[in-house]
């Protein structure tokens, strides 16, 4: 019984200032891994560490494990935290640092050498123990801070973008081990990201965080595929979801859910496998103008604009993957389409979520 | 002269004055103390004979400068371990910001901007044997015998730990703004991990803080380490060396000596002994220095 859960969390770093984070409701479920993902200065870090006891709320309430930790320092929350830096101690060895925590709990010698014995081997890094932090590489630092953590078997996991000192290749390797790593010990996990790639491949749920609001909570499909409002649908996503105006209420749908209508089914030009499934349906018509075109390899993103006096805020993009093998000239208007099943409408005051609107039928342009 | 030509010419003149001021004040005194420890000299005594290691034997036989050189240890271990523990207290208390931070930082700083001398004269009449305020206080509380309080600048034992003491005061700040320096250049994450690690104030800062502090630390003692071991300043002016040379150290032995007892021969003779120690701390400092750029 480990879970994590804020009621009305609030930090206030200095007052009259915005709150750092406001009023966050939150609860892990037993052996999650929960991201908290969010822009730089979305008070995720600032969640974060209020759970691990390093900064006071301003006003609510954490529980670990049913027990209410507001006036408990980080030593008798009993939780783990890995670093943005790692935080290794660099005076000690390798081993020094594993059994840290370990002696810090007054645990034996023999105790410890068998538990931390047991951590190195977990993580592939027996053969480092006698060697000091700044003899290692960063993936091997990176080892040493989960060993450290996970050496006195918490009840409870924090991680704050303990990936993002790896250089690109590294961090790919390193999220699908950190992913294993944690399936295989089942602690619940908090991690802290702002890059949506890594949240999206490791969190059971994400936690979308903006100006130290939750936002949504749900799964990567959920957060993804029915963003709660605006900010959502335009932080999930590279490039992000096309936003327009339309009277009252902003239209949303995702680039790969825009495409040319020779891309849709019964059309006998387009060949079979390029058929997606979604679309199936009924289907918007659109006339997109392309303004230039970034061709990526495995995909293809288009700029453009809608020739259509039915909305504002006209740019959109669209992508595609490279076997449609269509050219586009720069400058020319085509006929694509949304299945009308993936259009999203929001409140355009507000930003939320708002039920579906018919939509007027286009003039011809 | 062309551009190259004045380039090659600016550099040295320009550090020319930094080099005449060693040699001139520096280096032509030190070389004349090796000159004078082998030879027989007096104040206002005429030419010179080389008399090969006479001086240093005779000091060698002589009880002051044996107790000298032992006080000239005590004192500076005793006070750089007053200041080293102290400095570190203190650093610990202002390294987080509090209202009127500001003003006790400069509070303490206080005494290591005052002159060495002027503060000194003002602990003589502190200790005074007639008027000194601490025995007011320590009478008034019923502390010490009103017809026999201590005498700190008279009975040897009490002597010396007022030497030591002073100094302590006088040298605190300076290592205290060092330390505290290299605290706030600490990565802060560094104890929060152990923090959270489960460390308790006191692990945090024995086993985590003051280990990474250990090149600042060494700093801030080899710095005092000098600063005391030359230092006759204090010891001149609260006992001269007094009572029965049970304060005296080297540097002040040397000045009695060779200048107020006219033997300068011998006087510089004694300083000499200061410098075998004074590389050893000046090869430590430039190790440590090396070091501290390199990791």
């Amino acid at each position: 019984m480990a879970i994590v859960e804020t009621r009305g969390l609030t930090k206030n770093f200095k007052a009259g200032q915005a709150a750092a984070v406001k009023d966050v409701n939150l609860e892990s479920r037993e052996g999650e891994f929960l991201v908290l993902l969010g822009p730089s200065g979305s008070g995720k870090t600032t969640l974060l560490r209020m759970i691990a006891g390093l900064e006071e709320p301003t006003s609510g309430e954490i529980r670990i494990g049913g027990v209410v930790v507001n006036d408990m320092t980080p030593r008798e929350r009993r939780i783990a935290m890995v670093f943005q830096s790692y935080a290794l101690y660099p005076h000690l060895t390798v081993l020094g640092n594993i059994v840290f925590p370990l002696k810090a709990r007054g645990i034996g010698r023999s105790e410890r050498e068998k538990k931390a014995d047991w951590a190195a081997n977990l993580l592939g890094i027996r053969h480092l123990l006698d060697r000091k932090p700044r003899e290692l590489s960063g993936g091997e630092r990176q080892r040493v801070a989960l060993a450290r953590a996970i050496v006195r078997e918490p009840s409870l996991f924090l991680l704050d973008e303990p990936l993002s000192n790896l250089d690109a290749k590294l961090r790919a390797s390193a999220r699908e081990e950190l992913e294993q790593f944690q399936r295989r010990v089942a602690t619940t996990t908090i991690y802290v990201t702002h890059d949506q790639v890594e949240a999206m491949a490791m969190g059971d749920r994400i936690a979308v965080m903006n100006f130290g609001e939750v936002r949504q909570i749900g799964t990567p499909a959920e957060v993804y595929d029915d963003p709660a409002d605006t900010f959502v649908a335009t932080f999930l996503g590279s490039p992000p979801m096309n936003l327009v105006e339309h009277g009252d209420v902003v239209i949303g749908f995702r680039p790969e859910h825009f495409f040319p209508v020779t891309h849709l089914a019964g059309r006998a030009a387009v060949p079979e496998d390029l058929r997606a499934g979604e679309t199936e349906g009924p289907y918007v018509p659109l006339h997109f103008r392309i303004s230039h075109e970034e061709y990526l390899g495995a995909e293809r993103i288009l700029y453009g604009d809608l020739q259509d006096s039915r909305f504002e805020a006209k740019k959109v993009i669209s992508r595609m993957s490279s076997t449609h093998g269509a050219r586009f000239e720069t400058g020319s208007v085509h006929a694509f389409a949304v299945p009308e099943q993936h259009l999203k409408f929001f409140d355009r005051a507000k930003g939320t979520r708002t039920a579906r609107v018919p939509l007027v039928p286009a003039e011809s342009p | 002269m062309s551009a190259l030509g004045r380039q090659r010419w600016l550099g040295p003149a320009m550090f020319l004055p930094a080099i005449l001021y060693v040699a001139a004040l520096i280096g032509v005194p030190f070389a004349l103390a090796f000159l004078y420890s082998v030879g027989d000299v007096k104040v206002a005594s005429v030419g010179y004979h080389f008399v090969g290691l006479e001086n240093f034997r005779s000091v060698l036989q002589s009880p002051a400068f044996r107790t000298a050189l032992r006080n000239s240890f005590v004192f500076t271990v005793s006070s750089q371990v007053l200041v080293l523990i102290g400095a570190t207290i203190l650093a610990l208390a202002l390294k987080d910001a509090f209202r009127g931070r500001g003003f006790i930082r400069f509070l303490i700083l206080l005494p290591w901007v005052a002159p060495v001398s002027i503060g000194s004269i003002g602990w003589k009449w502190i200790l005074d044997s007639l008027y000194s305020v601490i025995n007011w206080v320590l009478i008034r509380f019923h502390l010490a015998n009103e017809f026999s309080p201590p005498m700190w600048l008279g009975e040897p034992k009490l002597a010396m730990l007022s030497v030591v003491l002073v100094h302590t005061w006088h040298m605190l700040p300076f290592a205290t703004v060092i330390i505290l320096a290299g605290w706030t250049a600490l990565p802060k994450d560094i104890p929060e991990a152990a923090a959270v690690d489960g460390a308790g104030f006191f692990r945090r800062l024995f086993q985590i803080e003051i280990p990474m502090m250990r090149p600042i630390m060494n700093v801030a003692v080899l710095f005092g380490v000098i600063f005391t071991f030359t230092d006759m300043t204090v010891v001149y002016i609260l006992t001269r060396g007094g009572p029965y040379d049970t304060t005296q150290v080297l540097p002040a032995l040397a000045f009695f000596t060779g200048v107020l007892g006219s033997d300068l021969a011998e006087g510089a003779a004694i300083s000499i002994f200061v410098v075998p120690l004074l590389v050893v701390v000046a090869w430590l400092m430039l190790r440590t220095a090396h070091r501290a750029e390199v990791t």
